[in-house]
């Protein structure tokens, strides 16, 4: 399994077919405590940099994009009952939904793990 | 000046201070074209509170008001009496001269008001949750069509030939810009409304059914078959209340499976005040609530762990959604929401029933003395406080005639439907508890003259 | 001689540290009383309001009889009058002390407006009676559009949006209309990026694409960006003025010229049009729509949040397509024109926005207000209003920073940032500090251009010796603030309420009471 990072503070891992998506630790200190996230539906299908979620904080609400394309296959049901876990635990349990990969070759363009903590160190 | 403290000391010491010479430098950033040298023209100079308020009463005189006349007009605004307690708590300072709250600490007493106000706006209406109060019933209205548009993705909704024909026109309004398919024709005058028919017309693109209840007609019926229809289709039921009175005596919308119920809520707490302000109720189901206009207080604890309360979910708003919000709106009625609430608060459950069924026991007292009139058919076999008459001649004229009699005899369905000519003899007619007996007879002799 | 000492002791004995202020049995603190729910002291029986028994008849209400318990509490009249009296104290007003919140206009509502929308003959007539028994209202409403057109300088004005951001929609309504009257589709609306909130969320709703104009350095509308933007496709620029930066947008004119050049008209936001009433008129600056907060301006009420009124002023170009209804004046009558009687000479009305008139009652205090101030008053109104916060601005843009004070004097409103605060603290800190002083807190986090923005109107209504007092407890909290003071972070200490849990408010809402309490829900 290996995990990418994108510019927009999502982290993406891969299994097989299957990506895994969520937002990093550095995004939910920035955001402060969530306090509800949206998930799309089963069954959505998202071209890459469509809003696929919300996630709210007292003052404000970002969207989170789909960093690749593909066809949700899960959304993270303890969220809805428990927004903290992304404050807690963003980047295992606080994930957000599952997509199933459309086109694989959108993943080449994205950071591995070194490279996206250089480039938050930059910010 | 009476409201302007600075004397001409306190301007030179302050221009001082400031390190300007005069006035005008202040004032330096705006372009000496558009800089006016003299006092706006044909405005008098500032004037006595007494000459304004003879001014004032003046034109006041020159309205008859609706204490002053036997009074028989509603169609989206009721006269009720108002406790005197009612008023003079809506104007503490405390209150009337507060803003929205958004320094939670010393804004307590306006948020727990709210509090207040949407458990019971929530309670009457049948539903799980209640804002904070929208600009007033119209534009509830139409905020709940958008809703249902963005919970099922339908643009399409149809509204019932009851629902009163501003909160329709509103709806057109914003319809045209949104794009959303309304679907509307004006009613009949049968004593059934149109709930079977709407019925048929649900389908698969349809967002939501709204009905207003009771209708614009004064009519009431039972509003869960259209529900379950409406829900079958995937489609939202939308019930309007303007007369929430009424909710002393029949059942709550919510109850019948409505699932957003929208209301004016003039009628407890707020005067006639020729239209406005009003007050928007709005309240749904708790799984709508993030999908819902407009501000909402909640409950939470302090730092010293006492309870308290805030805004929330202000996330929703456009104050921090910009683009994304639920809505433009960005003021709530908030005086009004007190004033309904305190009303609320005195009457109780108890007083609202009793108050409720008041005003159905004159309201039936009226309609069975009218229909005694030669040339007048009471349309409705249901009804609250409000009835449809059809008379043998256009109500319009009708109204008008009794007017210059000192009578305000009701709402001529002529003037709700000017394009409708088939129903213009309507007469529709609001019998509240400031209706008197003596009230009832001076209407009916008046009309049994205009109608021999 | 006698030594009479009966009698309660006339000195106080002076407080140690065992004599401070201890927890009551109650909870309350003298005259700072605690009230519960409604619904906790409450019940379904009680009632303070007495009525006539109900004639016996037959009930016509069909199957429909409401037979289930409301849960709606009543409390006895004293009660009630208890209830809200005592929550009303917990509340912070104008009429209590100094509300320099920005851009809401927090002047002094004068006792005689409330006393006028009261007479009967404007608070007990119904929006549908018969136009021959409601002259006088109608007077009202031609009368208050007569000076709300003169004193901007344009040609019509809508009366019925019910606020500020109704105002808006009513604006950008008839702008998308006049654009769609003459076959011109256009799809974008330009907002510079200090505006309200409101101005994209109205834009977004009439169907447009929102763009941000940037700043310059100088906090104003970066004009070359501007010009280099508009197009074909622009339907209209959204500015503020006074921005909310409060400043004047010195290149209005040539702004609007350039919109206008492009085919696009000017929206302004009226929000700050205190700081120039009566000095300055709008239409003189090329404005094609603008509304008009009477509850700010012009004194209405704000009642804790609402209702507000926010009439729109238009110009020529787009008064074919205000809203319905309005009034008329037609030989010594006035006449309401309404959908009926529309068609004969407004057929280009792009409809009825609201089911009666607008804000009647904030009519008749705002007419009251202007008639009051005069064309002296007015005037005097803005030349004080500007006075007063470029007094604050330069009193304090010695211990605050005052990121725009460098490029001249401010209009209504005086913007400060929280740079130079000690490490941690943060505006909200001063806020809060400021509720223990005794004032409410200023317009806190924005502009959002501004970090840290605290953007403070002190309304022409406040004395000098009112805003020394304030000058002197803000200058205090910054110099705290600086010097990392902690105590300061604990406040407020003196309010009813500490800081709240706005965290646990969102993430487990309770918004209608229940019989469970707030412990539980939250487990």
């Amino acid at each position: 399994m290996s995990r990418y990072f994108t510019e927009e503070h999502e982290w993406i891992d891969v299994a097989g077919d299957i990506a895994t998506i969520g937002i990093t630790e550095y995004a939910q200190e920035q955001l402060g405590d969530i306090v509800f996230v949206e998930l799309p539906n089963e069954g959505a299908t998202f071209d890459k940099g469509d809003d696929a979620a919300v996630v709210e904080s007292v003052k404000a609400a970002s969207d989170v994009y789909a960093p690749i394309s593909g066809e949700v296959v899960e959304a993270n049901s303890a969220l809805e009952d428990e927004p903290a876990l992304v404050n807690s635990d963003a980047e295992e349990d606080g994930w957000f939904f599952k997509l199933r990969i459309a086109d694989a070759s959108e993943l080449e363009g994205l950071m591995d793990e070194a490279t996206y903590k250089k480039f938050v160190a930059s910010l | 000046m009476r409201y302007l403290p600075l004397t001409a000391t306190d301007r030179q010491d302050m221009l001082s201070v400031i390190g300007a010479t005069s006035i005008d430098d202040l004032f330096i950033d705006v372009p000496a074209e558009a800089r006016l040298a003299e006092k706006i023209a044909g405005l008098p100079d500032h004037a006595s509170e007494l000459a304004v308020e003879r001014h004032m009463g003046r034109l006041a005189a020159k309205n008859l008001s609706a204490g002053a006349a036997p009074f028989f007009l509603g169609a989206g605004a009721y006269k009720h009496h108002v406790p005197a307690s009612v008023d003079h708590l809506i104007q503490r300072g405390e209150f009337l001269t507060a803003y929205t709250p958004y320094q939670p600490e010393i804004a307590q007493g306006t948020l727990q008001v709210l509090f207040e106000f949407q458990t019971q706006v929530a309670r009457l209406l049948g539903c799980d949750v209640a804002n904070a109060s929208m600009y007033d019933g119209s534009t509830a209205c139409w905020e709940a069509i958008g809703m249902a548009r963005r919970i099922t993705k339908r643009g399409k909704a149809l509204l019932s030939s009851g629902l009163h024909p501003h909160y329709v026109s509103v709806a057109n309004t914003m319809a045209k810009f949104t794009g959303d398919a309304l679907v509307h024709e004006a009613p009949t005058l049968d004593a059934a409304t149109d709930i079977d028919a709407l019925i048929g017309a649900i389908d698969k693109d349809t967002s939501c059914v709204v009905v207003q209840y009771p209708d614009i007609l004064g009519r009431i019926a039972d509003l869960t078959p259209l529900a379950d229809a409406a829900h079958a289709a995937g489609a939202l039921l939308v019930a309007v209340v303007t007369e929430p009175v009424a909710l002393g005596a029949i059942k709550a919308p919510g109850a019948m499976g409505a699932d957003i119920v929208v209301g004016e809520g003039q009628s407890i707490g707020v005067g006639l005040q020729f239209g406005g302000p009003y007050l928007g109720l709005f309240a749904c189901k708790q799984k709508y609530v993030r999908q819902m206009p407009g501000r909402l207080c909640g409950e939470t604890l302090d730092a010293a762990g006492k309870r308290g309360f805030v805004l929330t979910l202000s996330t929703r708003e456009q104050h921090i959604r910009r683009e994304k919000a639920t809505s433009n709106i960005c003021t709530n009625s908030g005086l009004c929401a007190l004033a309904f609430s305190i009303h609320m608060t005195l009457l109780g459950e108890a007083g609202l029933r009793e108050l409720a069924m008041l005003n159905h026991g004159l309201a039936v007292q009226a309609a069975d003395r009218l229909a005694q009139v030669p040339g007048v058919k009471l349309v409705n076999d249901s009804f609250f406080n409000e009835f449809t008459l059809v008379l043998a001649k256009d109500a319009r004229d009708v109204v008008r005639n009794l007017a210059d009699k000192g009578i305000l005899g009701g709402v001529s369905l002529g003037r709700l439907f000017p394009d409708a000519t088939a129903i213009g003899n309507g007469l529709v007619v609001a019998v509240t508890e400031t209706v008197t007996a003596e009230d009832i007879e001076i209407l009916a002799k008046a009309l049994e003259e205009e109608l021999a | 001689m006698t030594m009479l000492k009966e009698g309660r002791p006339t000195a106080p004995v002076p407080v140690k540290e065992a004599h401070m202020a201890p927890q009551t049995a109650t909870g309350n603190r003298a005259l700072m009383l605690e009230e519960a729910l409604i619904f906790e002291i409450g019940s379904t029986a009680t009632t303070g309001v007495d009525f006539a028994p109900a004639p016996q008849v037959a009930s016509r209400l069909g199957t429909l009889a409401r037979t289930d318990s409301i849960g709606l509490p009543g409390l006895s009249e004293q009660e009630t009058v208890r209830h809200y009296t005592r929550l009303s104290r917990q509340n912070y007003a104008i009429d209590l002390g100094l509300f320099p919140l920005g851009s809401c206009t927090m002047k002094h509502n004068p006792r005689l407006n409330e006393k006028v929308a009261r007479m009967p003959g404007f608070g007990d007539i119904h929006p549908l009676q018969p136009q021959s028994t409601v002259q006088g209202a109608l007077a009202v409403i031609d009368e208050l559009a007569h000076w709300l057109i003169t004193l901007t300088g344009m040609h019509a004005v809508a009366m019925s949006p019910k606020a500020g951001a109704h105002g808006e929609l009513c604006g950008l309504l008839a702008i998308r209309s006049a654009l769609e009257a003459r076959g011109d589709a256009r799809s974008v609306v330009l907002v510079p990026e200090s505006a309200h909130g409101t101005n994209p969320a109205t834009a977004a709703f009439c169907g447009y694409k929102v763009e941000d104009i940037p700043a310059t350095p100088e906090g104003r509308v970066d004009l070359a960006a501007l010009k280099a933007r508009l197009g074909p496709d622009v339907a209209a620029v959204m500015i503020t003025n006074p921005n909310t930066c409060g400043l004047f947008e010195r290149e209005m004119k040539t702004i609007s010229d350039a919109v206008h050049a492009a085919g696009a008209f000017v929206y302004c936001d009226g929000a700050n049009f205190n700081a120039i009433v009566g000095r300055v008129r709008p239409g003189d600056l090329g404005v094609d729509a603008m509304h008009i907060n009477l509850h700010k301006t012009f004194s209405t009420p704000h009642g804790g949040g609402g209702p507000g009124s926010g009439p729109v002023v238009l110009s020529q170009a787009l008064a074919p397509f205000a809203p319905l209804p309005f009034v008329e004046k037609q030989g010594d009558q006035f006449v309401l024109i309404e959908e009926e009687t529309a068609g004969d000479h407004h057929a280009g009305t792009f409809g009825r926005m609201v089911a009666f008139h607008g804000q009647m009652g904030m009519f008749t205090r705002a007419l009251t207000y202007i008639l009051s101030h005069g064309a002296d008053g007015l005037r005097q109104v803005a030349e004080d209003a500007v006075l007063n916060a470029n007094y604050i601005l330069r009193s304090l843009d010695d211990v605050l920073d005052a990121p725009f004070g460098f490029s001249g004097p401010c209009m209504h409103e005086a913007l400060f940032s929280d740079k130079g605060l000690a490490e941690g603290f943060t505006t909200l800190d001063i806020a809060k500090g400021l509720i223990d002083e005794g004032f409410h807190p200023m317009t806190m986090y924005f502009p959002l251009v501004v970090h840290g923005a605290m953007l403070v109107e002190p309304t022409e209504t406040e004395s000098k010796a009112a805003l020394d007092q304030f000058i002197m407890a803000l200058r205090s909290l910054a110099q705290r603030a600086k010097a990392g003071d902690e105590a300061l972070k604990g406040a407020p200490y003196h309010a009813p309420r500490r800081r709240l849990d706005e965290t646990l408010a969102a993430r487990k809402p309770v918004l209608t009471w229940s019989e469970l309490d707030l412990a539980q829900a939250a487990e």
